[in-house]
């Protein structure tokens, strides 16, 4: 039995190491954003700040963000509503309406999820500069909902995979059509697997970088290439960076902290089949 | 072969107008510029009244009363838009791999496979690159795989807080590789001397000494292996996640039949469980091998395009978009996408056979 309680100490010992590597990015992030200025110092990292915290870095981390923070809330918010609703309806079309080739159309788009995207990006390019849809948002929303139909789908489509026919079938009974059956029955089932591909798809096109710095220019930069830039630029101070970070990654976080559930259950669809 | 036809006025009268909208809009629409807070939406305006149209004529279709047409013709843009910009994207990127393009104004001038061949025989980054990439790949598999695997058997020991510590292995996840590049290059600054700081500050305030270096700019090939540690620390939870959910849908028979027979705790793991993971380990290896062959933004934001840190993603990028070399882009674009199709299409076709059983 003691040999037992040593074992689960060692554990405890174990895990708590490993969270606190795990959180020690945030921590520093955390901890430079609350410095004054006057205290941050490449040798003073780790320290605590002396004479309670300030703000001043977020401020003017914020500054520095925020119009790609706003240009990052108008790419994400219809983004991810409408691919939601596509999603939605091919999960349902492709798992209750499975006709011949049905499994190998799905595959088909399925693939699409695993592409590189540096293998279709100079015709995208073309043809959005083609469709004049080059360099601002609502192009970008475009390409965020097209390359997030087959991430969608699968959700959707193992979602409703595992509802019983003999709901539909009822509904069937009572004279609804296929479209009618959708609107009545599954739609309204569908809520958990909504807020599951909604907030994937949040997170997803808040965090992209490759999309959103080839296809938007600079007045359009979402947060993820602002942030780039601001980590590249020899102009900005290091601490005001940390703090920019923090505010870039805030609404995933607050999404994964407050939500986090649903994140998990995006990730475990995106992963694994069945 | 039509089933049966239900004329129904009200619907009609939808359709018809349906159609009726979307043509007025699409003429409007190409004659005229639409502008929504300064952005330009003509092209999305004739999407949607396309849209609209088509909607219209899904009308009629699904008077036909023939589901399995209806349901095709739900499915139409959706496959049409996967259609264009996955496989008529690859198939244009592939053209241009085999073309002279270089400059901005296109050449589709035939080379055959020169390109890629000047890409293999030719040139020194590209070899840097490909090395990069596989030296990623491997220690970033082997390193989540462990450390996921791992993390999974501690929390399965039923302790106090399993769910805090999960929670706290999983949120790198949900953070952007580029905010993680970001945080992670300022953790392994290899400054030395007075200006130290970063992880190496730690070791030498802990008298780790020897533990102090120079991380990702550690001469070649070997910078590249510190990369792995961002990636490694944004995705082992998800690793971990994977093989908890495994080990936890492992039935507590098994075990207890395992415990029967006078299996120790660790030969219940090496023998029954570890097993019993494997289809878990295939799915992980696929999920992450994928991740890490097209490895793009956290390279960027960690190594600000530092030629001993290259990726083919960072090399397709600047020689397209700044070098204007879009014929050795699109090769090295088509490269990316032969390594992850050799990973994932196996696992696809095997997912479809196994659905058709079904």
């Amino acid at each position: 039995m003691n040999r037992r309680i040593a074992l689960k100490i060692l554990f405890y010992l174990i895990l708590i190491a490993l969270a606190l590597v795990y959180l020690l990015p945030v921590y520093l992030l955390v901890l430079t954003g609350l410095k004054p200025f006057n205290q941050v110092d490449l040798k003073t990292m780790w320290s605590l700040p002396i004479g309670g915290f300030h703000i001043d870095n977020f401020i003017a981390g914020y500054k520095q963000l925020a119009p790609n923070i706003n240009n990052s809330l108008m790419m994400v918010i219809p983004e991810a509503l409408l691919s939601a609703l596509l999603g939605s309806f091919n999960g349902y079309l492709l798992s209750k309406w499975k006709f011949r080739g049905s499994n190998l159309i799905f595959s088909l788009i399925l693939f699409g999820m695993f592409i590189p995207y540096q293998s279709i990006l100079i015709p995208l390019v073309k043809f959005m500069q083609y469709i004049k849809l080059y360099g601002d948002i609502p192009g970008l929303v475009l390409v965020h909902i097209i390359y997030g139909i087959p991430i969608t789908t699968l959700i959707f489509r193992n979602y409703y995979a595992g509802i019983g026919t003999e709901i539909l079938e009822s509904g069937r009974i009572d004279g609804a059509s296929l479209m009618g059956l959708y609107r009545y029955i599954m739609f309204p089932l569908s809520a958990p697997s909504f807020a599951v591909v909604i907030i994937w798809q949040f997170t997803q096109a808040w965090n992209e970088f490759l999309f959103a710095v080839i296809l938007t220019n600079q007045s359009h930069w979402p947060v993820t290439v602002a942030l780039n830039n601001l980590a590249g630029s020899q102009l900005v101070q290091w601490n005001v960076l940390m703090a920019a970070t923090l505010l870039a990654a805030l609404p995933t976080l607050l999404v994964y902290i407050f939500l986090g559930r649903f994140f998990l259950r995006g990730l475990m669809a995106g992963a694994l089949k069945g | 072969m039509l089933r049966s036809f239900k004329l129904s006025p009200p619907r009609l009268i939808l359709a018809i107008l349906l159609t009726l909208i979307g043509t007025i809009s699409i003429y409007f629409l190409s004659n005229t510029k639409l502008s929504i807070a300064g952005s330009n939406f003509t092209s999305i305006g004739l999407l949607v009244s396309g849209l609209i149209f088509y909607a219209g004529i899904l009308v009629i279709v699904a008077m036909f009363e023939d589901e399995t047409v209806l349901s095709i013709s739900l499915l139409t843009p959706s496959i049409i838009a996967v259609a264009i910009f996955v496989y008529g994207f690859i198939g244009w990127s592939i053209r241009v791999s085999l073309s002279k393009w270089k400059g901005l104004n296109p050449d589709f001038t035939w080379v055959g496979l020169q390109q890629y061949y000047n890409l293999f025989n030719n040139d020194q980054r590209f070899i840097i690159d490909v090395r990069n990439t596989g030296m990623f790949t491997v220690g970033f598999i082997v390193a989540c795989l462990i450390i996921g695997l791992g993390l999974a058997i501690l929390l399965d020991q039923h302790l106090k807080g399993e769910s805090l510590f999960r929670s706290i292995f999983l949120f790198p996840m949900s953070i952007s590789f580029i905010a993680s590049g970001v945080v992670w290059g300022w953790l392994m600054n290899p400054a030395i001397g007075n200006r130290i700081t970063g992880i190496n500050l730690i070791f030498q305030s802990l008298g780790l000494n020897s533990l102090i270096s120079l991380w990702h700019s550690t001469p070649m090939p070997w910078g590249m292996a510190y990369t792995i540690i961002p990636a490694v620390w944004q995705l082992s939870g998800f690793t971990m996640a994977l093989y908890l959910g495994g080990i936890r849908s492992i039935s507590e028979d098994i075990r207890e039949a395992a415990r029967v027979d006078g299996a120790s705790e660790f030969q219940i793991y090496r023998y029954v469980i570890l097993p019993m993971l494997q289809p878990v380990t295939l799915s992980a290896v696929i999920i992450l091998g994928h991740m890490s062959l097209k490895i793009f933004d956290l390279i960027v934001a960690l190594g600000n395009k530092d030629i001993r840190l290259d990726v083919p993603g960072i090399y397709m990028w600047t020689t397209t978009f700044d070098g204007t070399n879009y014929a050795r882009g699109a090769a090295i674009g088509i490269l990316m996408l032969v390594s992850v199709a050799i990973l994932v299409v196996p696992y696809l076709i095997q997912n479809m056979r196994t659905e058709t059983e079904i």
